[in-house]
């Protein structure tokens, strides 16, 4: 156990360091890279606890995609560094607003968890069931019991990437577009025509 | 592999330490060999002799490059991004060794030769390569010059892009086996390999590895002529060494999953050929499509980048999100389905 106790630390410590570290750096490319490393690490705790499913799928699609996207457009931004520490403390209450309101929320979820289970209704729900893969588990969950909210959460999120395109999408004049299919149609008859030329002449 | 010392103390530790070095350094010696084979084959293509000079038939002639990359300066430029600037190699490098922790190599007397065997091996596979893109994205931005910038850009959309198109293959695949661990993706494949009713998923896994590793004919982060060499511009001696490395090790990476994906992995073509051990039969899979990679890259003109996004979601999205659907519905429809119940 003493391994997997250091690897929990150490990961945790991480975390926390790097989740600091995104509302700390100066530089917003920095920021994002530290959310990457906290999103990382994360998936690093769930592998420890035994939910590998949950993990892989946060690497994969947090790290692998959104945070590729977040530091796509944050790099291709012209940021004013001064400019950008100006606002801190005008929204410094609402933040700690927030932060507070979600601190209170996680005190209480895992505090009725560690001090009045009967409370709850439950125990924590266990990582690893019985006998059964957690891929296995977590796909009979969201397939018999939450079916209408996972297909609901499915249409929310089609939706929303149909009015996104929707949108921002333009069409310009003038734009030179590739056309495979009529590239693919031309044929010698209609596009070259032969012409005997006589010497001597032009045409 | 078992661990003779199983009481979970310093021990277990040793006993990884030796386990990862048992897969790491054969891997960064093929990787050196690999580099050798791949400028061999290329320069057959083109008629010429390729490295010759150094040992017996230039086959020491990465390990001459090895050494004079280690011993040149390490140029750093003024502008750059000190931090990152040194951390997308180690990354790249990193992250290209950590996958071949899941890889199994089959059975010696009984032995099942793998580091890691998890649950969710090809989930694990799919993400520490698609966090291969950090590396590149990070060397564009912290060498602070444009064409490095151009191409971690360039290198970021075409990694998404082909990703998406990679995990619907997967799916695929997945749905025949009904299991995410990679031993029994193999095992699944006992009958047949899956490359005969996948065909056409096996070809789009296999042009999309290309684009994933950067290969030619999707080179175009690091393409020559246009951005200089992309991403690497600023990077000399080890740092740039480390880029070459991880590069080679991510293509023999996809290569060991096309083998196991498609190709049985560890299985022998034939059941009569069962006395040549697994891990011979995946090294030989390995380099016959690192051979097809190579074979590729000498033959194949270059995308141009709007028919590289072109082929990527216009063509190969729609055909393997289609085939997710007519899988699916033809294990359901024939009752074939892995796992029941």
């Amino acid at each position: 156990m003493i391994l997997q106790t250091i690897t929990f630390y150490l990961f945790a410590a991480i975390t926390i360091a790097a989740g600091f570290m995104v509302i700390a750096a100066r530089n917003p490319v920095h920021s994002v890279l530290y959310l990457i490393l906290a999103f990382f690490t994360s998936a690093g705790l769930f592998v420890l606890i035994g939910a590998e499913f949950i993990a892989m799928i946060l690497v994969i699609v947090y790290v692998g995609a959104v945070a590729v996207l977040f530091l796509f457009v944050v790099m291709m931004l012209d940021i004013n560094f001064t400019e950008l520490r100006q606002g801190f403390l005008q929204y410094l209450p609402i933040g700690g607003l927030i932060g507070l309101a979600l601190l209170i929320e996680l005190i209480m979820v895992v505090g009725v968890w560690q001090f009045g289970p009967e409370v709850a209704g439950h125990a924590i729900p266990q990582a690893t069931t019985n006998g059964m893969t957690n891929t296995e588990a977590l796909g009979n969950i969201i397939y018999t019991q939450y079916v209408y909210a996972f297909q609901a959460a499915g249409v929310i999120l089609l939706i929303a990437m149909i009015g996104a395109i929707v949108l921002t999408h333009r069409t310009r004049p003038g734009v030179k577009k590739q056309r495979i299919s009529s590239q693919v149609y031309r044929d010698p008859k209609t596009t070259i025509e032969v012409k005997k030329i006589k010497p001597g002449q032009g045409i | 592999m078992a661990n003779p010392w199983p009481d979970n103390g310093l021990l277990t530790l040793v006993w990884f330490v030796l386990c990862i070095l048992a897969v790491m350094l054969p891997v960064v010696l093929a990787v050196a060999f690999v580099i050798y084979f791949d400028r061999k084959i290329w320069a057959a293509m083109q008629l010429r002799r390729g490295p010759n000079v150094v040992g017996p038939f230039g086959i020491l002639q990465s390990f001459a490059d090895g050494i004079k990359l280690v011993l040149k300066e390490t140029v750093v430029p003024a502008s750059a991004n000190k931090g990152v600037f040194f951390i997308a190699p180690v990354l790249t490098f990193v992250l290209a060794m950590v996958a071949w922790a899941v890889i199994p190599w089959g059975y010696i007397n009984g032995v099942k030769l793998v580091i890691s065997d998890i649950n969710v091996g090809i989930l694990y596979l799919f993400a520490i390569s698609s966090l291969g893109v950090y590396g590149i994205i990070m060397s564009g931005w912290a060498s602070n010059s444009r064409y490095p910038f151009l191409g971690g850009l360039r290198s970021a959309a075409q990694m998404v892009s082909y990703e998406v198109s990679i995990g619907f293959v997967l799916i695929t695949v997945l749905l025949c086996v009904g299991s995410l661990n990679l031993s029994d993706i193999i095992e699944a494949q006992r009958n047949m390999w899956f490359f005969i009713p996948l065909f056409p998923m096996f070809i789009i896994f296999l042009i999309s590895a290309l684009a994933e590793t950067n290969r030619p004919p999707f080179d175009l982060p690091e393409a020559e002529a246009e951005l200089v060499a992309g991403y690497q511009v600023e990077y000399s001696s080890m740092t740039f060494a480390m880029f070459w490395l991880g590069e080679y090790a991510n293509i023999l990476l996809m290569c060991a999953m096309i083998s196991i994906l498609f190709f049985g992995g560890w299985l022998p073509p034939f059941a009569f050929l069962d006395f040549i051990p697994g891990p011979i039969w995946l090294i030989l899979k390995i380099a016959v499509f690192f051979f097809v990679f190579s074979w590729v890259k000498a033959a194949v003109p270059r995308y141009r980048y709007d028919q590289l996004m072109r082929l990527g979601w216009k063509v190969f999205l729609p055909i393997s999100l289609g085939a997710v659907v007519v899988v699916s519905g033809f294990l359901v429809a024939f009752d074939l389905l892995p796992n029941k119940g």
